[in-house]
């Protein structure tokens, strides 16, 4: 069954024929179409054997990255992602630029869409930012949730998802654990979407009672407390990063007692299954969520998970400039 | 009209392709072939085995390099193109099931040299039919045929190859 909200996020997300044109949220999305993101993002991992490691598929086409919140890896693989597509690419740190001027926020994306940009990259601190400027400012320009408050980040999500799929194959009898700071993270809703989408067997979330959000139980998945529990035979484990700059009231008593609990090391590790695989999505707070001698093991893929992030976001960046030229081209015809 | 067998176009294709090796004096130790997805790779995988090369079978997908993105958008099903061999300066046959406009080739050639810089690029080519957009020609062709407007021919395989008229409805082969 598709509920209302999902079916209202498909509707901003999708051309008329199920094409993607704005990528802003797992939710709403079919199977098969995230299995589309994943097979052409596949296709541009092979790319990154060549020694040119670009196609031509955006020349012409301008990408501008519209980060209203710091990110260093994200920002910087979404304009790798862009580059490699040969697109122009335009990075603003908006906190530096005109808005500190005064000029608003949609003053600002009017006049980048008049400078004919074809797709917006955007993180903001804001839940729902993307998905407002997609309905409501320029829908003609293809918007990418580069993360949004607590909300959603849709293509970490699907790189988690290449990321288990390079390295498990299929999804369908797999068990994946998330741990650690449920509440903050927009990574981990994203990732419960993805992995219930795609028809993970089984989905744990595992965190202390103060780092699960109240709707928890709305998500999908099974919830633990005890890392013991939710870790045992475990094929994929993902640690979350400890969102200290979003803690404002007292939620952990300290970081060396929740590490004592909910920290992947080498012993707990040892719980899941021995073929586990382990990813983060970074920024690592060694000694917080991760040991050292389990992010650097050899079970560890985070930095495989880097890699397809630049593949992922080639892909959903080239097939929302795609849907949105072929919207464009309906609308000429008709 | 009546479509021509496909073993006879085979063996005219290894004959010729001998011919060249020999003409040229290429190296058989490096000679490489690419075929180009879909059928392309059905035809080179033949011709591989057939001249005893000792250099795996290269594949293209030109999927990403096409020219009509800005009216097509993404194609669907690209493959991962494999190359398993340094294409610097070494001798390779491109190798396709139609050559019709040349903008596959087109793309497949700019695709290939982002791998490296190939001393010499052959075109070989089940069969060829009129309508060239580029100035693209195959140094070897099984067959060059003349349908009538608005038909194509069709390539299916990989086992058994066979060939079909069908009415056109893409833009570029």
């Amino acid at each position: 069954m598709i509920d209302a909200a999902s079916s209202a996020a498909a509707r901003v997300q999708l051309t008329s024929d199920g094409r993607l044109r704005h990528f802003i949220d797992i939710e709403g999305l079919p199977k098969a179409l995230l299995t589309e993101i994943l097979d052409t993002a596949d296709s541009f991992r092979g790319v990154q054997d060549a020694q040119v490691k670009k196609v031509p598929l955006l020349r012409g086409r301008t990408v501008a990255n519209l980060f209203f919140e710091n990110s260093t890896r994200t920002r910087a693989t979404f304009e790798l992602a862009a580059k490699r597509l040969s697109a122009d690419v335009l990075s603003l740190d908006i906190q530096t630029s005109s808005t500190a001027k005064g000029e608003t926020l949609l003053d600002t994306l009017n006049n980048l869409e008049a400078m004919q940009a074809d797709a917006f990259v955007v993180r903001h601190s804001d839940s729902g930012a993307a998905h407002f400027i997609a309905s409501q400012v320029t829908p003609n320009v293809a918007i990418i949730n580069a993360g949004d408050g607590r909300h959603a980040h849709p293509t970490q999500a699907m790189l988690d998802m290449l990321t288990i799929r390079r390295h498990k194959g299929a999804f369908e009898n797999l068990k994946v654990a998330i741990i650690g700071d449920i509440l903050h993270s927009r990574v981990a809703r994203s990732q419960v979407l993805a992995l219930n989408t795609l028809g993970v067997a089984e989905i744990r979330v595992i965190a202390p009672r103060t780092l699960l959000p109240v709707d928890v139980e709305d998500w999908r998945c099974q919830v633990f407390t005890r890392l013991q529990e939710g870790l045992e035979d475990a094929d994929v484990v993902i640690a979350l990063r400890l969102q200290k700059e979003r803690m404002d009231g007292a939620l952990l008593p300290s970081e060396n007692e929740f590490y004592r609990h909910y920290g992947l090391t080498q012993e707990s590790l040892a719980w899941a299954h021995p073929e586990a695989i382990v990813m983060h999505p970074g920024p690592i707070n060694r000694g917080v969520e991760i040991e050292s001698a389990v992010a650097d093991g050899p079970q560890a893929v985070i930095l495989d998970q880097v890699t397809n992030g630049i593949a992922v976001r080639m892909a959903v960046l080239s097939m929302a400039v795609s849907g949105q030229t072929q919207s464009r081209a309906r609308q000429r015809a008709s | 009209m009546p479509l021509p067998d496909i073993p006879p176009l085979l063996d005219a294709m290894v004959a010729d392709l001998e011919t060249i090796i020999d003409e040229h004096d290429l190296d058989r130790q490096r000679l490489a072939l690419v075929g180009i997805h879909t059928g392309g790779v059905w035809i080179a995988d033949v011709l591989h085995r057939r001249l005893a090369l000792p250099t795996p079978l290269g594949t293209l997908d030109i999927g990403f390099w096409r020219d009509d993105f800005s009216h097509q958008g993404l194609p669907e099903n690209i493959r991962t193109s494999h190359l398993p061999f340094d294409v610097d300066d070494r001798d390779l046959v491109l190798v396709d099931d139609v050559v019709m406009s040349g903008r596959t080739i087109r793309a497949a050639l700019n695709e290939l040299f982002d791998y490296g810089r190939p001393r010499r690029v052959l075109l070989a080519a089940l069969i060829t039919l009129p309508g060239r957009e580029l100035p693209i020609q195959p140094d070897v062709c099984g067959a060059r045929l003349d349908l009538p407007a608005g038909e194509r021919v069709k390539l299916s395989g990989p086992e058994p190859l066979s060939l079909s008229l069908v009415t056109q409805t893409r833009e570029i082969s």
